[in-house]
């Protein structure tokens, strides 16, 4: 989105990109731009009907309960839907609390290495192993050395947001035009005055599309976490395992609906968050 | 400040002697090169491409060392445009002309009053607020220029400012830095493709061969200032032109 307050001043001679378009247009084109996916929509639960009733015989049906039962039995069960609330809640802290410590560990490891070529020769492939080793392999000594609640489970989150930062923002701060760089070295600014007024914002697209990766890694650690810890207040993931074991497949599947849509609100949160702070100067469509 | 109406006589702010450069690869960019700018001149200089014309204004800014001969520059302030125009897309137009007094330090109220005399100096009051990407890429080389105008510098460089841009928007531009040029009167080193422009602007044109770039000739302009866009047409302006397209060849082969 390009809102801009263009100056009414008298046109000049040259060619001016135009201001941002007229409301109408644009609410056409975002309702064409719901359509589609609505349409998608309506057919998967079609889908799903289709397999409910048409594959499934009387007795495999609780594998897959029909959307209304999903409704009627678990989101319209007050305790039930209270129950997952509250398990929303303490995922979506340990999502956030891992998501803002990975940011601050990332961005911080992301400036260093950027610092000095020294610096990033000996930190950089620890980034990278980050993102190799599976952490799901290191869930069970996490827990074992930090205990089972809120701790390790935010630590497991960490580990799961911080390569997208790191990557992302070391990425952002390196590929600053040269001629940027030469107009800084030339009027003698100094290195903590190039990174917070060239490198940083330049960065910032960039940084921007790690966040909203880091922030979908951080619901996906959360959850994880829980579900492999199976100890402690439940969030999401026990809820799920739980309701796994029991059979209960409409709660099931509404604490997975649940789940996902927790996801999708935070990646489009950061989306729109993206588009607020660059979007002005960037086409924050283009970074992903 | 001294200021000198006719070239030649103001003080020296930039003068190479036998300077060369030889990159760390081996690639032999500049030999041999003598050249002189004082404050009133306006010196460009025209060679093929890839024959060291960026590197000797990167010698001359100090950001790439030479590897022989004498560089001095004697400016205080050193203005520098670039083949891009290098804005900030994040900041508008007016914290972009602000950008270079900000990093040498001036207060916030003495930038802002160079940088508004600047904006007017280069005709784009009114767009202060503009982001670079609603701006063409005359009005971005304005910007850009205006960038370096409120330090007002003694020694002006400029690397092929107007290359990108559309043959009108090139000469409506080197118009106005004649016209800046003759108020200011700063000393410029002025690096470009195109013959016709390089008559038109300067006191002096230096004609480079291709790499390694020497000076294979040097040519005084005789027209004095202000100059009029009819100055392209008249028989002096051609028969100067032919003469440094000559030597131009000569120096290529
Ligand atoms: N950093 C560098 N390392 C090695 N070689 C370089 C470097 N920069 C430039 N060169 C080489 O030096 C020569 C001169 O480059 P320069 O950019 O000064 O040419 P130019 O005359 O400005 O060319 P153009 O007209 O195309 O802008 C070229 O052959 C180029 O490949
Ligand atoms: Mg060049």
């Amino acid at each position: 989105m390009s809102l801009t307050d263009s100056p009414a001043e008298a046109a000049p001679d040259e060619i001016v990109a135009p201001g941002p378009p007229a409301a109408r247009p644009r609410r056409r084109i975002r309702l064409r731009s719901w359509l589609p996916p609505l349409l998608v929509f309506v057919a998967l639960v079609a889908l799903w009907y289709a397999i409910t009733y048409g594959v499934l015989d009387e007795q495999r049906r609780f594998l897959m309960p029909p959307p209304d039962l999903v409704v009627t039995d678990a989101l319209f069960d007050r305790t039930t839907l209270e129950r997952m609330l509250v398990a929303l809640g303490r995922t979506a802290r340990v999502a956030f609390v891992g998501l803002a410590i990975a940011i601050v560990i990332g961005m911080a490891w992301a400036v260093a290495m950027s610092q000095a070529r020294w610096v990033e020769r000996s930190l950089f492939p620890y980034a990278v192993a980050l993102q190799c080793i599976p952490i799901l392999a290191l869930v069970p000594l996490i827990g074992f050395w930090f205990d089972f609640g809120f701790l390790s489970r935010t630590i497991v989150c960490v580990l799961i947001a911080l390569f997208p930062i790191v990557s992302n923002t070391l990425f952002g701060l390196q590929s600053v035009d040269k001629g940027q760089r030469d107009l800084f070295a030339l009027h003698g600014a100094s290195r903590w005055t190039t990174l917070r007024k060239l490198e940083f914002p330049a960065a910032m697209p960039a940084i921007f599309a790690g966040l909203r990766i880091a922030a979908g890694l951080s619901v996906i650690g959360a959850i994880v976490g829980d579900l492999f810890f199976k100890q402690g207040d439940p969030g999401l993931g026990i809820l799920i395992d739980n309701y796994r074991a029991r059979l209960q497949s409409p709660e099931l599947f509404l604490a997975i609906i649940i789940a996902s849509l927790f996801g999708i609100a935070v990646f489009t949160f950061f989306g729109w968050l993206a588009n607020r702070v660059v979007g002005r100067w960037y086409d924050t469509s283009k970074a992903g | 400040m001294a200021t000198s109406d006719s070239p030649g006589q103001g003080e020296v702010v930039l003068s190479f002697v036998d300077v060369a450069k030889t990159y760390p690869d081996g690639t032999t960019a500049l030999e041999h090169v003598d050249l002189e700018v004082r404050r009133g001149d306006f010196v460009t200089v025209v060679g093929p491409s890839g024959c060291g014309k960026s590197t000797l204004l990167r010698i001359a800014s100090g950001l790439e060392p030479h590897t022989a001969g004498t560089s001095t520059v004697d400016s205080r302030h050193l203005g520098y445009v670039f083949q891009d125009a290098t804005l900030l897309p994040w900041r508008t137009v007016a914290q972009n002309v602000e950008l270079v007094a900000e990093l040498s330090g001036r207060p916030k109220n003495d930038r802002k009053a160079a940088a508004k005399d600047a904006i007017d100096l280069v005709g784009l009051t009114g767009f202060e607020k503009h982001l670079p990407r609603q701006l063409s890429g005359g009005m971005r080389m304005r910007v850009s220029l205006a960038r370096s105008l409120t330090l007002a510098p003694d020694l002006f460089l400029f690397d092929e400012p107007f290359g990108a841009l559309d043959e009108i928007t090139r000469e409506r531009l080197n118009d106005e830095l004649i016209r800046l040029f003759s108020t200011q009167r700063f000393g410029a080193l002025f690096i470009t493709h195109s013959v016709s422009e390089a008559v038109y602007l300067s006191t002096e044109v230096v004609v480079m061969s291709g790499r390694p770039g020497r000076v294979v000739q040097t040519f005084d302009v005789p027209f004095g200032y202000p100059r009029s866009p009819d100055l392209r047409f008249t028989p002096e302006f051609a028969a100067l032109s032919g003469e440094v397209s000559r030597a131009l060849r000569e120096g290529h082969s």
